[in-house]
């Protein structure tokens, strides 16, 4: 008498606490091991590129925030440097030191999130609830700088929207005094723990020409070993005046991407303090009253500031007609905006590339072969965010 | 290659035939082809010593309704060694069929999924050709300019039938879209209106 076996076609998500939002994976199994993984993306799909080739390109930048929400400024940064390479305007010194401070606070939450729930997954409870106590810390900074925790809407083509309030250079000096305790504390509880490395080590192992090949960027690539970060090779902004380390992992499984962004969580500490140490007093946008609005005091007194700023919040700027691809790398990634302009106050066309798309793509590639266990294990050192993945 | 008028010439001199314009603008080569030369262009991009372009960062596409070649095909490429970025384009027709990308780079299925998804450009000998971000059953294309910011139809539950069903959309206020590019000239509307009765007068 034989046997029939059949496969098992298991069903995961799309409301799964381990999939890090809204993923439908589809997995056939052969007994725990899985022979095939399909995921099903697009349940967060709200059509980010279609609404902003509808708005002007101030109105543009909050989709943004929206898109990977757990370091928002990150994204705002692409889209405003692709806007001033076209306009071809100088960011103010200053305005470049605060952009490039949220964006490395942008790295420290959104690495804590990953670290802390890739933790959860894998069983250990006691990093995320650490680990988010800071993370309110820093939200509370964006809260003074922007007025809101999450959805900032703070950088600017030509700048940010506003000077940092009173006090919050010396509370996030405060900050980054205490906080390499906290990552003490969090290697303490992980880095060497024997169940943290079971789960973790040589599982989802990516070769360095698969990286290539699958367009990986960020993490993802330089656990592998790729040396490679936009701050460093294609610097924008400031980022060629302050120093730091690229932390590069070896063997590309899921245990060296933690480490990786273990290590670059206190590279972002050390950038912090130099942008605080280097940040002078001055202005913190372009003075060109077509791109950046005029301060109230000024609408009160000039009837030219009122007409720029009755210009500027209804028609917006004119941008000439080009054509940019501008990255940014961003805590995921490499974080792209294809930008074109038909000299108008709407972009024609502006096309995202999210890290995040072509790092869950390669699921099936990552997870074939392992046990079902792993498949958390996998999806949360890919560092996942629906937001930006669906777009 | 130590500068990007170097690269720029040498893929010029290499691919002869196969290009069509090269331009260098904001440190990044913007390069026109036919579509018959995708494969042979992105394999020497991506294999020849000098290039080295191996990494493919996203393929979209251009929406242009009133020309007659009306979409734009775009590949981003970048090059880790030499540290330079490609923008590789052509035109094609509404309904051509284009070659996939997926045999000389994995990373293209997903990408061209969304281009199919999001604009209804079809791939010939694309493995698994479905929709990606949309939702299951979806119709239209929504990244086309003709499609409406609104969309087609909206979801809801029906008490009756006990199950998600679809519907065209209904709005309460139809969807407004500002004319504020001259606030002083008056909006598109008041102009088309004055301008008749200039006619008539």
């Amino acid at each position: 008498m034989t046997k029939k076996i059949k496969n098992l076609n298991l069903n995961f998500g799309p409301q799964h606490p381990a999939a890090h939002g809204v993923l439908r994976l589809i997995l056939e199994l052969d007994g725990e091991v899985v022979e095939k993984a399909d995921p099903h993306i697009g349940l967060l799909h709200r059509g980010t590129e279609k609404l902003i080739e509808n708005k002007t390109y101030m109105q543009a930048v909050p989709y943004f925030d929206r898109l990977d929400y757990v370091a928002p400024m990150n994204q705002e940064h692409a889209f405003a440097l692709a806007i001033e390479k076209i306009l071809d305007i100088d960011v103010p010194i200053r305005a470049q030191y605060i952009r490039v401070m949220f964006c490395e606070i942008g790295r420290i939450l959104s690495h804590i999130l990953n670290v802390t729930t890739q933790a959860l997954d894998v069983g250990a409870l006691t990093p995320s609830l650490w680990g988010f106590e800071e993370r309110e810390t820093l939200m509370t900074f964006y809260e003074r700088a922007s007025g809101s925790r999450l959805h900032a809407n703070y950088f600017r083509a030509g700048g940010v929207h506003q000077d940092l309030p009173a006090g919050l250079e010396n509370d996030i000096a405060k900050f980054c005094e205490t906080f390499p305790k906290i990552i003490n504390d969090l290697e303490n509880l992980l880095t060497d723990n024997r169940i943290f490395k079971q789960r973790n080590v040589d599982i989802g192992v990516v070769t360095k020409d698969d990286a290539l090949d699958y367009s990986f960027s960020g993490v993802m690539i330089r656990g592998s070993g790729v040396p490679w970060d936009l701050r460093k090779s294609q610097p924008y902004d400031c980022y060629n005046q302050l120093e730091f380390k690229i932390p590069v992992g070896k063997n590309g499984d899921c245990y060296d991407r933690y480490l990786c962004r273990i290590e670059e969580m206190k590279e972002s500490v050390s950038i912090i303090k130099q942008c605080l140490s280097k940040m002078e007093k001055g202005p913190i946008k372009t003075f060109d009253n077509k791109i950046s609005p005029p301060s109230k005091t000024e609408i009160k007194q000039s009837m030219e500031a009122l007409i720029h700023h009755f210009k500027l919040f209804t028609e917006g700027y004119r941008v000439p007609k080009d054509e940019i691809y501008t990255a940014v790398e961003a805590p995921k990634g490499e974080f792209g905006v294809y930008l074109i302009s038909d000299g108008s106050s709407k972009p024609y066309k502006c096309k995202i590339r999210a890290p995040g798309f072509s790092h869950l793509q390669s699921m099936d590639y990552l997870i074939k072969g392992h046990m079902l266990a792993d498949v958390p294990a996998v999806l949360g050192s890919l560092d996942i965010v629906f937001g930006e993945v669906d777009r | 290659m130590n500068n990007l008028i170097d690269l720029e010439k040498k893929i010029n001199s290499e691919l002869t035939t196969k290009i069509n314009k090269t331009s260098i603008k904001h440190n990044q080569i913007y390069i026109e082809i036919d579509k018959e030369d995708l494969i042979d262009v992105v394999l020497f991009l991506k294999t020849n010593k000098d290039t080295k372009f191996r990494q493919l960062i996203d393929i979209t596409v251009v929406d242009y309704p009133e020309e007659i070649q009306r979409f734009k095909i775009v590949y981003l490429f970048l090059s880790h060694e030499f540290n330079y970025r490609i923008i590789l384009s052509y035109f094609i027709n509404e309904n051509e069929l284009i070659s996939s990308l997926t045999s000389v780079f994995p990373s293209a299925n997903w990408m061209e999924r969304e281009v199919f998804d999001m604009y209804g450009v079809n791939f010939k000998d694309h493995p698994d050709l479905r929709r990606i971000l949309t939702d299951y059953g979806f119709e239209g294309h929504p990244l086309r300019k003709d499609f409406p910011l609104t969309g087609n139809s909206e979801v809801r539950y029906s008490e009756e039938k006990k199950k998600v069903i679809k519907e065209p959309v209904k709005l309460e206020q139809n969807y407004r879209n500002f004319d504020y590019e001259s606030p002083w000239e008056g909006t598109k509307y008041i102009k088309e209106i004055s301008e008749t009765n200039d006619k008539k007068n």
